[in-house]
């Protein structure tokens, strides 16, 4: 019953979101301000957590195929299989799903609180007096920015996988970097980058939209700000992982 | 001219505003006063449009802003400015930027004439110099004189303000006092003044109402407060309280 009230909630919510802003210059200044909040302002942990991971991926993943084994014998296993690997699961998972994880800490509870506490103070409740639809105001070039610059930083989440990946191939010895780039190579197929790019578009929407909504509906003070960013990326956090499997069956059950 | 016709409002089955009925009057000082609880704060609420009320009329002119479509009750704040208990100023904004944004938003001023438009609100309020401070750095009372001046940027015809001496020292009150009722005769806008500061009522209170239990107890003006007194339990009670 509580979530079929969130649900219905949130779809009234959207319905003052998703109007015509008020006017269209003022609006586009805020997208273009939420963008670099969005994009610039979250690029170096994604280039960190990026790259990183995509260093361990391949190692990891490497270990894991090279190492010996009673049931697969491994000189039989090509080494190219492990770029393969990482390239496939990188475009898919990594840089999609485990960016937006990142960010829906970073830029969730970030939105959560700033518009929880233009609630508390009473901010939104001016910009209604003034006859602006808040909800549109604060929200829609949140969501815009979103849907423009989160797909961005997962490209450049992806190259940097790729690029620690093959950095982790060059600082050992157990898969030389070509091999790593054959294997990616060879593997790829353009539904792959089709599904990343849904994902990013979708997940920037949970994102945005439902810390903005968390954020709206904040009453109380100081503490149910800060609850509300929490319960914000929480609920991204379920979203996200919900849709991930929603759309892996939508596009790539065979 | 504001008037409100048989306006209840409930809360969880609560009557907080019971059968309200009440007209507000341009170029003076219309005061709501009661303690907290009385329904004075909903009332205001109501009236701008924050709550909706279970049923009754708040027409603006002629125009009831309740059963108002959408666009049109849109339009219809825009003639509205509210000054808000704690300000509520945009803190991300300067002062000079929080008094523009209802011009940027409504007006089609080019950005001369809404400084200019700045510059002559922030004149009205009696503030220099603090075109580009952020809400942060100024005092309580310069925050108030900011939101009076913000709420009025627009040629508004309604002016609400929610407790707009709290928070401020004796001296501070009396200027914001006096600013208010200023500005409401100057431009002959219909202002409702949400107080319990008795020093307000008596002072600048040409129109009183006195809220208890969500009723509307009394109405009068400054003049007939020390007779009502008499005849009033609880508006005697209220105004020992309030010294």
């Amino acid at each position: 019953m509580n979530l079929l009230s969130e649900i219905g909630r949130f779809t009234l919510f959207m319905k003052f979101v998703l109007r015509k802003p008020e006017k269209s210059k003022v609006f586009w200044t805020t997208t273009f301000r939420e963008m670099y909040l969005i994009g610039i302002d979250s690029l170096l942990i994604v280039i960190l957590i990026a790259f990183f991971t995509g260093a361990v991926t391949t190692i990891q993943t490497a270990s894991q195929l090279l190492s010996p084994s009673d049931l697969f014998p491994t000189q039989l296993m090509p080494k190219f299989v492990i770029g393969a690997v990482v390239g496939t699961s990188s475009l898919l998972e990594l840089a999609p799903t485990v960016t937006c994880l990142v960010l829906a800490g970073k830029i969730g509870a970030n939105i959560a609180s700033e518009i929880g506490n233009m609630k508390v103070s009473e901010q939104i409740d001016a910009y209604e007096v003034m006859g602006i639809n808040s909800a549109n105001f604060v929200t829609l070039p949140k969501i815009i920015a979103g849907i423009i610059m989160i797909p961005c930083l997962i490209i450049v989440a992806n190259f940097l996988l790729l690029f620690g990946g093959y950095l982790a191939c060059k600082m050992t010895s157990t898969l030389t970097s070509s091999d790593l780039i054959q294997g990616a190579r060879l593997v790829f197929k353009p539904l792959y980058l089709k599904v990343m790019l849904t994902k990013s578009v979708i997940f920037a929407f949970i994102i945005t939209s439902l810390s903005a909504f968390q954020g709206y509906y904040t009453t109380g003070g100081a503490l149910e700000v800060g609850e509300a960013g929490t319960k914000a990326v929480t609920k991204i956090c379920i979203f996200i992982l919900f849709f991930d499997l929603v759309i892996a069956q939508l596009f790539l059950k065979s | 001219m504001i008037t409100i016709e048989n306006l209840n409002k409930l809360f969880d089955d609560k009557y907080v505003l019971d059968n309200i009925n009440a007209e507000f009057k341009p170029g003076v000082a219309n005061l709501v006063i009661g303690a907290s609880g009385g329904g004075k704060s909903v009332l205001i609420k109501c009236m701008v449009g924050l709550l909706t009320p279970e049923n009754g009329k708040i027409l603006y002119g002629n125009q009831d802003f309740i059963s108002l479509e959408y666009h049109k009750k849109q339009n219809l704040r825009r003639e509205i400015g509210m000054l808000f208990q704690n300000t509520a100023l945009f803190d991300s904004l300067t002062v000079q930027e929080n008094i523009e944004f209802p011009l940027r938003m409504f007006s089609k001023f080019t950005p001369e004439e809404r400084l200019d438009r700045v510059n002559f609100c922030l004149e009205k309020v009696q503030l220099v110099n603090v075109n580009n401070k952020y809400p942060a750095e100024i005092s309580g009372g310069m925050k108030k004189r900011v939101g009076i001046a913000r709420a009025i940027a627009l040629e508004i015809n309604y002016l609400f303000c929610d407790e707009p001496n709290s928070g401020l020292d004796p001296l501070t009150s009396r200027v914001i006092d006096k600013l208010l009722l200023g500005i409401t005769q100057e431009f002959n806008i219909t202002t409702v003044i949400n107080s319990h500061d008795m020093k307000t009522v008596i002072d600048i209170g040409e129109h009183i109402i006195f809220m208890f239990k969500g009723q509307k107890w009394w109405e009068g003006s400054n003049h007939e407060l020390s007779n009502a007194r008499k005849e009033n339990p609880e508006l005697d009670a209220f105004f020992k309280a309030s010294f």
